[in-house]
C-alpha cells in the first residue's frame, strides 16, 4: 500500500506533468514545483477522489490571507500530506 | 440562444437537487453574425460556443446546488469532443452532471445532444466564488426567471 506522500506526489507528476523525481516532501507545492491555483484545484479534485475527503482548500486560503497561518504549512509537501491524513483519521472517527 | 449577449441557454428543462442534474434546451439562431465568418456560406456552430453552452448549463445546475449564493466562474475543460456540426436552426438539449463539490470549485461532466444524437460532450471545472455584490446576484436570478429556472425548488439563503 503506498503512502500518502507517494500517492500525492504521482497526483502531482501527473496532473502538472513535473518528473516524479523532482517532487520531495521538503517541496513547496507553489514556490519549489511552480504550480498555480488552477493546477491546484485539478490537484485537489484528484486527492479528494483518491482519499475520500474534501481538501478545505477555502479555509486555508482564507487563514494564510488573513496572517494566521503560512503557505508553508499547508503547501509544503509533507505538511499536505499530514493534513491529508488528519482528515482521513476524521473521517474514520465515529461521529 | 441571445449570442449577442451570451446567454445561450433558452429553457431549464429539468432541475433535479438530489441527483445532482440538470437539462437545458437551447435554440441555434436561424441567422447570426457569427454565421457570416464561421464559415462564409457554410454556417457553423462554433465549438467554443457549444463548450461555453455547456458550461452555462453546468453553471446553472451549480447556482442552484448552492443556493444561489455562490456564482459558477468557468476554469477549465478536459476532454471535449466535437463529435459533429451544429447549423443554425438546430434544438440542442444540453445536460449536465455534478462530478465533485470540491472546496470552492466544482468539475461537472456534460453533453449536448441533438434529435438524440450526441453531438459533444466535456469535462468542465468551475471555481464558486461568493457572488461579489447583491446586484450581481439579482441580474443572474432575474436571468434565471426568463429561462423558467425552477427557483421555488431552490431554498433561498
Amino acid at each position: 500500500m503506498s503512502s500518502t506522500f507517494d500517492t500525492v506526489a504521482n497526483i502531482i507528476s501527473e496532473t502538472c506533468d513535473i518528473e516524479r523525481d523532482k517532487i520531495k516532501p521538503e517541496s513547496h507545492a507553489i514556490d519549489d514545483l511552480g504550480i498555480d491555483s488552477l493546477d491546484f484545484l485539478d490537484i485537489a479534485f484528484a486527492i479528494d477522489k483518491a482519499f475520500g475527503i474534501k481538501l478545505p482548500l477555502e479555509q486555508w486560503t482564507q487563514e494564510v490571507n488573513d496572517g494566521k497561518a503560512t503557505t508553508e504549512q499547508y503547501f509544503v509537501l509533507k505538511n499536505l500530506c499530514a493534513r491529508i491524513d488528519e482528515l482521513i483519521a476524521a473521517k474514520a472517527a465515529p461521529a | 440562444m441571445r449570442l449577442e449577449y451570451f446567454l445561450l441557454i433558452d429553457r431549464i428543462v429539468d432541475l433535479d437537487l438530489d441527483k445532482h442534474t440538470i437539462r437545458t434546451e437551447a435554440n441555434v439562431p436561424t441567422t447570426s453574425t457569427i454565421f457570416e465568418g464561421h464559415f462564409p456560406g457554410y454556417p457553423l456552430m462554433p465549438g467554443v460556443l457549444l463548450i461555453e453552452t455547456m458550461a452555462q448549463t453546468s453553471g446553472w445546475l451549480l447556482m442552484g446546488l448552492h443556493k444561489f449564493t455562490r456564482m459558477a466562474f468557468f476554469a477549465s475543460v478536459k476532454e471535449a469532443k466535437l463529435r459533429s456540426f451544429v447549423t443554425p436552426g438546430q434544438s440542442l438539449s444540453v445536460s449536465a452532471k455534478l462530478l465533485h463539490d470540491g472546496s470552492g470549485f466544482a468539475v461537472t461532466k456534460a453533453e449536448i445532444r441533438h434529435e438524440g444524437k450526441l453531438v459533444c460532450n466535456a469535462e468542465l471545472t468551475f471555481r464558486l466564488i461568493p457572488f461579489p455584490n447583491p446586484q450581481f446576484r439579482a441580474s443572474m436570478e432575474k436571468i434565471a426567471e426568463q429561462i423558467q429556472y425552477p427557483l421555488e425548488a431552490v431554498p433561498h439563503v
